[in-house]
């Protein structure tokens, strides 16, 4: 038995990140009179929200006739009929009032001649259910989500919110199959400090950081979607892994779907412009499940250019300077530092890589945790939001620009939906000692460990793996082999190396924690892509290369105890939340 | 004659040294600023002889690679990886950046890291932002408009939209606010490039009613003119802002209003 001290507090309220949805969240509930903490591993504004280029989508309709329910068709087909089409009504409808309050809380959007918010052509957005291009992505200039971070976290220091700035989380508190709290480590000083909680909300985002390129930062290690692991609950869809069409080739950064929104467009070895041949009507701006599978078969079928033939260019140099200088000024700068490369004069070398997880912590539309015994059922003192959960309303690929509106339409419905069911002050129930020493445990365990592998090391073995056997194109043989390959991974941590043991900023402790999460992620990521025998969105099977709406209109569920997963299935939601929108039927998606 | 002298935990020491284990015929030498605040011991330098065959370009690149291969103790804070989150500032052969966009290729001979200067170290690389922080918090960071109840959005004109291009992108990453010695020397009330930037910013968005109560708020001698204008602040800045620049213009709309 290890013995921490162990600081004490209570809160009506835990919300843990202080990313894009989970400030959001703290700025409702602290409107709401909650006592509310937030609890952050980062300062929130290097949150990853940061990175978001392109923009929000919203019917505003300011660039021309919008309905909300364009959009939600729109977002039914990306995700190729797995969202649950009562929580994309949700989000869809309740998008423009999200994006309003954005501006009126500051938030630096571009402009029209008439001084609305601007708006930009996306992948997979149109008009008239399917018909032609749609402005409806608003914008700030290309860094829109860093200009929405900096400025929720401004709400948030308005409305008094506590925040617990650089604590790491370790684990939930449960209580009969209810969350009670989490604990967490200060790496300011080292203490360790249990919140008492009526409602824990989960807004730690993805986990992009299991596979070796990848958008994400450092930081993206799904933290939060491993302690719902650890708690005995299911993640779902994590089969699911969005590989965006233009990272830098060879550093990953990422270069906004806003550049082919704006004109650009993608060209083979040969001069082609490859995507007129797999997506005729909308090209370039075909959804990005389908941009990067072209971009695969180019390069597969020997027209990916360079040395190694093993990438495409993204032409810009063809637009007015005054528009790159305008609205595309951040991708000018990544361009240039990761590239060496002038986009007024040159093309970009890119690259599909991975961007974003559809999977995560399943949630109904009010953000409410759920989970399966024997029926559907929520989690009571659970919720997650953002990048997280799996409301689901992303499905199979989540079209660019869904995702900052998913952070604010969720986060602001999670601080409703608390406000509902908590009242301020509310008394706090005993929790058994046994939970705290269960996280402790795994803790100081991990602490000490004095093997002869570095974390470093299983991190890029599990990278490595992920990548070659869990890509844009997935087989049954790489599946299996990735299956069991991947638990070597998991295995390695009984002899993982941690050489510094200190409290105060360990950063090799944290790594090790981060890694320990990450890989029970990998393994459910990749046991749900084994067990998904179709192809939909984002996962492409070479071996099953149809949709099978007959035996997998479902979501997959994946629980995990060390490296074994238990693997069940949940039904797609085929009703919509009102009758002021009828249900969008499965359709063969072609763009 | 006065005799200065420092406290004796402040003396740097000479730290460990790394030899290469690779046999790489291309190695550098970095040496990196360490200190562990759960030992008695003095800040040191440790060396590491770092292969550079095979290591990507930038100076995160260096250290990533001396974490994951040398040195797993030493600490840094890091995130994006590509200058949006403004995790990994520190200053590098003399000069504040971030890590993450600085080429190591720049830097001649022998590669000198060390926090942000005049910061509390909390360990190695990772320095205490805890006041810089508050200071932001009292610029009151967020729009202040009456009319914000109703449902439509406020409007704002392309001209007074693009006044706020060159001060919305700052990613607070601190680099300016600590390359400044007014700030060194008066930190805790001066407010700083970094910060002054920020309320800039508010105080020129076309949408905030309160720009009259933000200029009083800041016209202090101490909060804003302690800004001599050695422009430190925009030498420094990685995003290629004008902190000096925001803060004249602080300064002017006082002089004149």
């Amino acid at each position: 038995m290890s013995s921490y001290k162990i600081i004490d507090h209570e809160y009506d309220v835990v919300v843990l990140g202080a990313g894009g949805s989970g400030l959001r969240a703290a700025v409702g509930l602290s409107e709401a009179g909650l006592k509310t903490a937030c609890i952050s591993k980062v300062f929130p504004t290097r949150s990853h929200t940061s990175a978001a280029q392109g923009g929000i989508s919203a019917a505003l309709g300011n660039m021309g006739e919008d309905d909300w329910r364009w959009h939600m068709y729109d977002t039914v087909k990306g995700a190729d009929w797995l969202g649950d089409q009562d929580c994309i009504e949700y989000l869809c409808k309740e998008a423009p009032r999200a994006v309003l309050e954005l501006e009126k809380y500051g938030v630096p959007f571009s402009r029209t001649e008439d001084g609305k918010i601007y708006q930009r052509p996306f992948g997979g957005m149109t008009k008239n259910y399917g018909n032609e291009t749609v402005q409806r992505t608003c914008a700030a200039a290309d860094r829109t989500g860093h200009a929405i971070l900096h400025t929720l976290y401004g709400q948030a220091l308005k409305h008094n919110t506590e925040f617990f700035i650089e604590y790491f989380a370790l684990d939930l508190l449960m209580k009969n199959g209810e969350c009670k709290g989490l604990i967490a480590w200060n790496l300011n000083d080292g203490t360790i400090h249990r919140f008492r909680s009526h409602i824990t909300i989960i807004a730690t985002g993805g986990y992009g950081k299991v596979y070796y390129s990848a958008t994400s930062a450092h930081t993206c290690t799904g933290d939060g979607n491993a302690m719902v692991l650890r708690a005995g609950l299911p993640l779902q869809d994590m089969e699911f892994v969005q590989f965006h069409p233009t990272g830098i080739y060879g550093h990953g950064t990422l270069i906004s779907e806003g550049v082919r929104g704006e004109g650009g467009y993608l060209v083979n070895s040969k001069g082609d412009r490859f995507m007129e041949k797999y997506a005729p009507k909308a090209k370039d701006l075909a959804s990005r499940d389908v941009v990067s599978r072209s971009i695969a078969v180019e390069i597969n079928e020997g027209r990916g250019i360079g040395k190694d033939k093993d990438h495409v260019h993204l032409h810009l140099n063809h637009l007015d300077k005054k528009v790159i200088e305008d609205r595309l000024p951040g991708i000018s700068e990544a361009s240039k530092l990761f590239a060496n490369v002038d986009v007024t004069k040159e093309p970009i070398p890119v690259v599909p890589t991975v961007h974003y997880n559809m999977g995560g912590i399943p949630t109904n539309y009010k953000a409410e945790v759920i989970t399966m015994n024997g029926s559907t059922k929520t989690v009571p003192g659970l919720m997650a939001i953002g990048e997280a959960a799996c409301v689901s309303v992303h499905g199979a690929n989540r079209l660019g620009s869904n995702s900052l509106i998913d952070l604010v339409v969720f986060g602001r419905a999670a601080a409703k939906r608390a406000s509902e069911l908590i009242k301020p002050g509310m008394k706090h129930e005993e929790i058994s000692q046994s939970e705290t020493d269960k996280c402790l445990d795994r803790f100081d365990k991990l602490r000490n460990s004095k093997g002869s592998s570095p974390t470093a090391d299983l991190r890029l073995a599990m990278q490595k793996t992920m990548q070659s056997k869990c890509a844009v194109f997935r087989t049954e043989k790489t599946l299996k082999e990735g299956v069991e390959e991947i638990r070597k991974s998991f295995y390695g941590m009984d002899d993982i190396s941690v050489k510094d043991n200190s409290l105060i900023f360990n950063t090799d402790l944290v790594e090790t924690l981060e890694f320990d999460n990450l890989i029970r992620q990998a393994i459910t990521t990749m046991d749900s892509a084994y067990n998904r025998k179709e192809s939909r969105g984002a996962h492409a099977r070479e071996d099953f290369p149809k949709r099978d709406d007959k035996s997998f209109m479902k979501h997959t569920l994946s629980w995990c105890d060390g490296s074994k997963t238990k693997i069940n299935y949940r039904p797609v939601n085929i009703s919509t939340l009102t009758n002021e929108v009828q249900y969008f039927p499965p359709q063969e998606r072609v763009y | 004659m006065v005799q200065i002298r420092l406290p004796e935990k402040s003396k740097v020491k000479k730290g460990n040294y790394y030899k290469d284990k690779t046999g790489s015929k291309n190695l550098r030498k970095v040496n990196v600023y360490r200190w562990d605040p759960s030992t008695e011991e003095n800040p040191r330098i440790d060396s590491y002889e770092v292969d550079m065959d095979n290591c990507p370009s930038k100076v995160l690149d260096i250290l990533n690679k001396i974490k994951n291969e040398i040195d797993p103790s030493i600490a840094y804070r890091r995130s994006c990886a590509h200058g949006v989150c403004g995790s990994c500032a520190m200053n590098m052969d003399g000069k504040n950046g971030l890590a993450c966009t600085k080429s190591h290729s720049e830097i001649k001979g022998d590669i000198n890291i060390y926090p942000l200067p005049h910061l509390k170290v909390l360990k190695d690389l990772i320095g205490d932002l805890s006041t810089l922080y508050k200071q932001y918090e009292s610029v009151e960071p967020w729009l202040k408009n009456s009319k914000n109840i109703s449902e439509k959005e406020n409007l704002q004109s392309k001209e007074d939209r693009a006044k706020l291009d060159g001060l919305y992108e700052c990613i607070m990453c601190a680099c300016c606010s600590t390359s400044c010695p007014s700030y060194w020397w008066n930190g805790e009330k001066y407010l700083g490039p970094a910060v002054l930037l920020q309320a800039y910013r508010w105080i020129i968005d076309s949408r905030d009613e309160d720009r009259k109560a933000r200029l009083k708020k800041v016209a202090d001698e101490l909060k804003l003119y302690r800004c001599h204008t050695i422009m430190n602040c925009t030498n420094a800045c990685p995003k290629g802002l004008n902190p000096a620049k925001a803060i004249a213009s602080i300064k002017k709309m006082l002089a004149t209003s």
